[in-house]
């Protein structure tokens, strides 16, 4: 039951983008298409699942171990540039299609707030290694939706007649908010 | 490009926020008030200035294939810099801005000011470069953290000037999606004018 509410409350009720603002950048910059939208949500969820193990394996062991948690933002980029790199080199190794699917995004993912956000949350929020992962797996499933609706919407957008100013971002912008107002209807479903 | 320049193509031409739409995360999070937005400009602000001194410095020593670890290294260590002296000195701002101080380090605006200006530039114009590119950033907040507060609640600074309630949803989430696109829809317009 523990399980179900966080997977409820991260995908819906805290989504990651639409409530939290973490990963707003690609949120914004590969929302143009569904397909690249889909690719970059598999992306993350793979990469956020590894990082949130690897970081918390990290804070537990060795940073909380030897009573250096003040080290926590250094190490936790570092252990996520390196797997993204390492993940990039697996999978161009063993999975031509995955990695072609996939390969162009995992260089944005480093730079992805929304990674390093949930990698420091889980630990914020004392979960332990299971409640992690479920946390880390959920939350990317989170942006994956809010990415591919949000794709599904400007692709509409193509056809129709956006005022000069408001073209590209910031009718995007407007948009996200839309929703974000939507999502707002799910606070109350678990307490 | 005199210093002049250098120093206000932040504010303007090159405004991180409203033109080059970088580092949008913290300046939606944390722009429920116009306090918050200013406080995590500042934040911003120390680490785009101390890590463009400290990459301009170092840019002839840093090898060319590892130049990126090396600077995302080198702006983490300040952002537990600020991290840490915030927690001791303002523990109230700390507790609002939350996870997005140690966010600062995955802000593409300071990747980016490194990447592109302080590694190529001497620690002067380096050091100019970030402060501008900083405050740009900072008044970019002030304005979204104003209007946000102003329709949310009718006040400003905490000080309440417009009675009644206020629009609520401009403090919630999608207030902030909502302003920073008009936001950025009319420094759009301004320029093209």
């Amino acid at each position: 039951m523990e399980y179900v509410l966080i997977i409820i409350s991260a995908v819906l009720i805290n989504n990651v983008v639409l409530a939290q603002f973490l990963g707003v950048c690609p949120f914004l910059g590969v929302s143009n298409k569904v397909n690249t939208a889909v690719g970059m949500a598999g992306a993350v969820t793979f990469v956020m699942v590894l990082a949130t193990i690897a970081t918390y394996l990290i804070q537990t062991y060795i940073l909380d171990k030897l009573g250096i948690g003040f080290m926590q933002t250094i190490t936790f980029i570092l252990v996520i540039a390196s797997l993204v790199q390492m993940v990039e080199i697996i999978l161009k190794k063993i999975s031509q299609p995955l990695y072609q699917a996939l390969g162009i995004f995992l260089p944005l993912i480093t730079t992805n707030c929304a990674v390093l956000g949930t990698a420091i949350l889980v630990i914020k929020k004392h979960f332990n290694l299971l409640e992690g992962v479920v946390y880390g797996a959920s939350t990317a499933i989170g942006f994956g939706i809010a990415l591919i609706i949000l794709a599904g919407i400007r692709e509409h957008l193509e056809l129709v007649n956006v005022p000069g100013a408001m073209k590209g971002v910031p009718v995007s912008l407007v948009i996200a908010g839309i929703l974000a107002l939507a999502f707002m209807g799910f606070t109350g479903i678990v307490k | 490009m005199n210093q002049l320049q250098n120093f206000t193509k932040g504010f303007f031409r090159e405004n991180p926020i409203l033109v080059l739409v970088l580092g949008a995360c913290p300046a939606l999070a944390t722009t429920s008030s116009c306090f918050n937005g200013l406080g995590m400009g500042l934040a911003t602000t120390f680490v785009l200035l101390g890590s463009n001194v400290v990459i301009s410095l170092l840019s002839g020593v840093i090898p060319d294939k590892v130049r990126i670890p090396a600077f995302i290294v080198i702006i983490a260590s300040f952002v537990t810099i600020v991290d840490l002296v915030m927690q001791a000195y303002v523990p109230e701002l700390y507790e609002k801005l939350g996870i997005f101080i140690p966010l600062i380090v995955v802000n593409c605006i300071v990747l980016g000011r490194a990447e592109a200006f302080a590694s190529k530039n001497s620690i002067y114009p380096a050091l100019i470069d970030g402060l501008g590119m900083g405050l740009g950033f900072t008044m970019a907040l002030g304005i979204l953290g104003a209007i946000r507060e102003i329709l949310g609640s009718g006040s400003l600074f905490g000080y309440k000037f417009i009675p009644g309630d206020g629009i609520l949803v401009f403090i919630l989430a999608p207030g902030a999606f909502i302003v920073l696109g008009y936001m950025i829809a009319f420094v759009f317009k301004m320029r093209k004018a």
